[in-house]
């Protein structure tokens, strides 16, 4: 897999990941393009598209559009199942899916860190996914109040 | 986030910029910020950052965080560093450090964090500081397994970044046993990794298979309880499944039986599954278990050994064809497009035609509808071609835009390879460009007429076709150029009928002359000369046209010279000499189709040569002779492509030629040799050649680095814009170019520049700019010499600079008088110089013809050199055995009807026959006069010189000028140009003055 994108269904961006290197204005240009190419598409047609040399998996999770661009040679099936297996772990650790956009931004790197890493499945396992990431959570102090930045700032 | 939502984006903009504010003032403050502190601040820019705002501070606290020994401040802190921080940054040695620190923890959680921030990285310094020590951590019988995986896949983004940093070694054998690992999750990461190093070192991994075969088998034939968490959605491990049977892809069939068999058997029970009533109704369950089977028919195409399988696999695909689900449909097109290549499975693809076609019909998804164009491509044949050329036609009334290039690319291949019938084929191109005359390109206008011209039994009916689509009265304008084109040659097969009589055919055609651009009318005034030769009596009509004013004094230089050319030749050459001219074309060399070339070049090589290589041998020529197996693609790597163009028997290889490439049939003449990868002196020395009669282009380039030039000269001046363009993703250091001049150059020629910036970023651009000034003239170019560091290593490149003598020519008006005055008073004997010298390039006419032919132009210009050269090579043998002053009128003769039989671009190349010639001529019979009188008629030709040519001949032009003493050299404003008007062959001067000088189209 090159890179992943997350983004609403107004265009606005919530997550990227690159596993190539690219130059920050190419990732930009990507992202708008992509983003536009996806958002155009009606509901019933195919979730798979050629873009440039890349071929690119999409799906819909309530006003959620999950995007990834994977090779010639990859298959677009086992992807389109990578993103559902990454909502579910997502999903557990946050509720509902459909509130991705006010979860603890971070956690989601962290959680498709242990899911994903350099574009390859590292652990498909549910289970395993979730205890490293509860793991993580139990080593976090207990003086520390676990607030989301998004409420500091004031965004929420 | 509602509530950003509802707010407007300057609302969002100032309300980030106050906290950007504040965290600026804390991390600056006095006030030591404690871990949380900053771990939330720089938690926040992160998030700003993510919100698609720029973040230009913040990365050194960042770096703090990471040797924190809380884990939420050092987990902040790598994340901050995986999304932000590039791989030029400074702070890479202090990162580097952090995470050395981490490795060595053994706390797993750190260790895990650290790889995880390598693996986004990725780097080439973590590379080089990683890159030994991670293969260990790996293989390690102590390391955890949730570790072991992060090391694998980290491992694998080093590698594929820096393959070169990752040494094979001991540990490679360790790594392939990871298959047998208990643990899955690290056999699936693991897998990932042999399969790229498999790719990679076949060799070395070939262990890979046997063991990737019985883990396989494991999983397929396992219970979907047994795999407890790695079953999803009652499918045992997909994942890992199709990461084996990828692995599997990257070898052939296993040799041993037992292995072979054991496969044979997991892909067996993968199709049967297919088979079973679905174990849940969800969308998950179908999609993994699918994902399996098309990765294992992948498997089976890859393979494609057993028919049984392929059979199979196929019919799966045809049931997938029907599928309610869109995906499945798009996937079974697309897997159906490469069974359809396999001689196995043809025929069982062809089956499913009338699917494919509804598919193209009704699928309401311009994906879907793509792939079923691919497929029919890929599923025609002679039996089924004109059905699927049909329905391919209708499709294209309808078709998307961005589909459309290509559809018709198909269609003109398919109807080309499979035409039994060549009315059908001319038929289905004119429709074609009727359709879509947009979209259909050069080289598909260009392939129906070499077929028209090649086969004798199609003419009578083009010339038909085309005229009646002609009267339609809009039609496209490649139609006028097809018709303009088929009309000139075989318009007298029709003209036979009243209402096709050579008046109207004329009349049909000059009634499109007005509304067509330049390159059109440019054909048809050649169709209205040839329409002299084939039909006396619209003789003076076409006078009349030509010369008229809006032709005669065009302001388009071309088709004003043509106009004045054709209308001299009309009147002053005997029907005998116009006959032969204007000849009938002799049949095309059949090489690799110029679409196919094209389509090639439009999908990448790799998806289309297979297809044709299996649609090749099921398919047969356009000559209809039988086809040599080669003919198309192999041929052209060849050294002597097409030797025959000339009916001289095979020509033997040049030596000095560089190997064609296959593929770019349309490049300009001799333009594939520099465009090859140069790694020093020797491919330089290939683009300096072209460079001599242009101005603009690539100097230089290699995996790093690219040379570009923008230059433009005035009277004695100069003025080289010089690009270096750093190619990969890392900084060049200490980046210095220097011009050096010879000790003699430097007194001719004065460069001042300034020096560049020294340090060049990854993906950028620095400029350059060398101010010239010519004081003489001079012969040696000067040396462009560039060093810098790229990655630890110092690079050193030298190029010649592309300063010629002749970037400093002008023009100057002469009168014939004055020219042949001056001509006079060169006659005496010791103004005659003779020198022999050895030429750089061997002499032999067969080779010399066999060189043109390596700049393999496009088959049309070839085609049209071909005849040039019957022409010529009478022409030739009148001149040589004339005195003096008619040789150079048989030049002139010789440059003029270069230009004549040739169309647009195609002029181009004819043109570089001419010096060629003349310098060959020189040479022979050697005088310095010939050569100021190749001076002369240099510049008009030097504009579309292919390199080659044009290196040679300003070579041997230093050679006889130096010759000529002082003040007889070509000074630079000297004999120059301008004197066209002074040669006496044809056209009056005062219609030649009214043109441009010439010199200034050498750019």
């Amino acid at each position: 897999m090159q890179f992943m994108l997350l983004f609403s269904r107004r265009g606005k961006l919530r997550l990227q990941k690159w596993y190539v290197p690219l130059s920050d204005k190419e990732k930009k240009k990507i992202t708008r393009e992509l983003v536009q190419t996806v958002l155009a598409r009606k509901p019933k047609m195919c979730s798979f598209l050629e873009w440039r040399d890349l071929k690119i998996v999409y799906r819909r999770y309530a006003s959620l559009y999950f995007c990834c661009a994977i090779e010639d040679q990859d298959n677009e099936l086992i992807t389109l199942e990578i993103i559902h297996r990454y909502v579910e772990l997502l999903d557990k650790c946050f509720g509902s899916v459909c509130e991705l956009d006010i979860f603890n931004f971070e956690k989601a790197y962290f959680i498709l860190d242990e899911f994903l890493l350099g574009g390859e499945v590292q652990e498909t396992s549910k289970k395993n996914v979730l205890k490293a990431i509860e793991q993580a959570d139990l080593l976090q102090e207990e003086a520390e109040t676990p607030r989301s930045v998004l409420e500091e700032i004031g965004l929420t | 986030m509602s509530g950003l939502c509802g707010k407007s984006k300057e609302a969002e903009i100032k309300r980030i910029n106050k906290e950007l504010a504040n965290i600026r003032s804390k991390f600056k403050g006095d006030k030591a910020l404690d871990g949380y502190s900053k771990k939330k601040y720089v938690c926040k820019l992160l998030f700003i950052f993510l919100l698609g705002h720029d973040i230009d501070f913040g990365h050194m606290e960042a770096v703090n965080l990471l040797s924190s020994n809380r884990y939420t401040e050092k987990q902040i802190g790598y994340l901050f560093i995986s999304v932000l921080v590039n791989s030029n940054s400074e702070l890479i040695r202090l990162i580097n450090n952090a995470i050395k620190n981490d490795l060595a923890s053994r706390n797993p959680t750190f260790m895990g964090l650290a790889l995880h921030c390598i693996a986004n990285v990725g780097s080439r310094e973590m590379a080089e500081a990683f890159a030994g020590e991670i293969p260990k951590i790996l293989v390690a019988g102590d390391t955890m397994d949730s570790v072991k995986q992060s090391a694998a896949l980290c491992l694998l983004r080093l590698y594929r970044a820096s393959p070169d940093l990752v040494p094979m070694g001991d540990w490679t054998s360790r790594v392939v046993h990871l298959l047998n690992d208990q643990h899955l999750g690290v056999v699936t990461a693991a897998t990932s990794l042999i399969t790229t190093l498999a790719q990679k070192n076949p060799e070395e991994f070939k262990t890979s298979v046997s063991l990737a075969v019985s883990r396989l088998s494991r999983i397929v034939t396992s219970a979907s309880t047994d795999l407890q968490d790695y079953t999803y959605y009652f499918v045992p491990a997909p994942w890992l499944s199709v990461k084996l049977l990828r692995l599997l892809q990257c070898y052939p069939p296993p040799e041993d039986p037992a292995v072979r068999g054991r496969l044979t058997e997991c892909l067996e029970t993968i199709l049967n599954k297919a088979q079973e009533p679905p174990k849940s109704k969800k969308v998950q369950h179908s999609n993994a278990k699918n994902a399996v089977l098309f990765e294992a028919i992948s498997l089976i195409i890859h393979h494609d050994s057993e028919p049984n399988l392929l059979v199979r696999a196929c019919n799966q695909l045809g049931q997938f064809l029907q599928h309610r689900e869109t995906n499945l449909r798009y996937l079974a097109l697309e897997s159906m497009c490469t069974l359809a290549s396999s001689e196995f499975s043809h025929e069982a693809v062809k089956t499913h035609i009338d699917t494919v076609i509804n598919a193209l019909k009704t699928e309401r998804d311009v994906s879907v509808r793509q792939r079923a164009v691919d497929l029919l491509y890929a599923m025609c044949d002679r039996s089924n071609a004109q059905q699927i050329v049909a329905e391919m036609l209708s499709y294209l009334e309808t078709a998307d835009y961005s589909i459309r290039e290509e559809i018709v690319l198909k269609v003109a291949i398919l109807a080309e390879k499979y035409a039994v019938d060549y009315t059908w084929y001319v038929d289905t191109i004119l429709n074609l460009i009727r359709i879509a005359g947009d979209y259909v390109s050069e080289e598909v206008w260009y392939r129906v007429i070499q077929i028209v011209i090649n086969r004798d039994d199609v003419q009578g009916y083009a010339a038909k076709t085309v005229f009646e689509a002609l009267q339609a009265p809009a039609c496209h304008e490649n139609l006028v150029k097809v018709g303009g084109y088929i009309l000139g040659e075989f318009g007298n097969l029709i003209a036979g009928d009243p209402r096709s009589s050579p008046l109207i055919q004329f009349d049909l055609l000059h009634s499109k002359f007005h509304l067509c651009s330049v390159p059109t009318r440019a054909l048809l005034l050649s169709t209205y000369i040839k329409f002299v030769n084939l039909f006396p009596e619209v003789k003076t009509t076409i006078q009349d046209v030509l010369r008229s004013d809006s032709q005669l004094k065009n302001a388009d230089v071309e088709l004003q010279q043509r106009a004045v050319e054709y209308l001299r030749l009309s009147s002053v050459a005997s029907t005998d000499i116009l006959a032969t001219v204007l000849e009938e074309m002799p049949p095309f060399p059949e090489r690799e189709s110029s679409i196919l070339a094209k389509l090639k070049k439009k999908k990448g090589p790799s998806t289309v040569t297979d297809l044709e290589e299996a649609k090749r041998e099921r398919s047969v020529d356009v000559n209809g002779a039988p086809e040599p197996a080669p003919a198309s693609a192999s041929a052209a790597s060849t050294p002597s492509p097409s030797a025959d163009l000339l009916g001289l028997g095979a020509a033997p290889p040049a030596p000095t030629g560089p190997p064609p490439s296959a593929g770019g049939l349309l490049v300009d003449v001799f333009s594939d040799s520099a465009s090859a990868v140069a790694p020093l002196a020797p491919g330089s020395e290939d683009n300096f050649a072209r460079f001599v009669c242009k101005n603009n282009g690539v100097l230089f380039e290699n995996q790093l680095l690219q040379i570009g030039l923008k230059s433009e000269f005035r009277q004695n001046l100069g003025r080289m814009f010089i690009f270096y363009g750093n190619k990969t993703s890392t900084q060049f250091l200490n980046f210095t170019p220097t011009l050096i001049c010879a000790d003699d150059l430097q007194a001719n020629l004065n460069l001042q520049t300034k020096p560049v910036d020294p340090t060049v970023d990854g993906g950028a651009q620095v400029q350059q700019v060398v101010n010239i000034e010519c004081v003489s003239d001079f012969t040696e170019a000067p040396v462009l010499n560039i060093q810098f560091r790229y990655g630890g290593t110092f690079q050193n490149v030298s190029v010649k600079l592309p300063i010629t003598l002749n970037k400093f020519f002008q023009p100057t008006e002469m009168a014939s008088q004055d020219f042949f005055q001056r001509w006079k008073q060169l006659s005496n004997p010791q103004q005659e110089v003779q020198s022999i010298f050895k030429a750089k390039h061997p002499m032999d006419t067969e080779i010399t013809k066999a060189k043109l032919l390596l700049g393999r132009s496009s088959d049309l210009g070839q085609h049209s050199l071909k005849k040039l050269i019957l022409t010529l090579q009478t022409l030739w043998a009148l001149a040589s055995s004339t005195p003096k002053p008619p040789r150079l009128d048989a030049c002139c003769v010789w440059s003029r009807i270069c230009k004549l039989r040739c169309t647009g671009s195609r002029c181009a190349q004819a043109r570089t026959l001419f010096p060629r010639g003349y310098v060959t001529y020189c040479r022979s019979s050697f005088n310095p006069m010939q050569a100021v009188g190749l001076c002369v008629l240099f510049p008009c030709v030097s504009a579309t010189l292919g390199d080659h040519t044009a290196h040679s001949t300003m070579e041997h032009l230093s050679t006889c000028t130096s010759s000529l003493g002082p003040g007889r050299g070509w000074d630079t404003k000297g004999l120059l140009t301008g004197t066209t008007a002074g040669l006496p062959v044809q056209g009056g001067p005062g219609s030649m003055k009214s043109r441009q000088p010439v010199v200034q189209s050498t750019n």
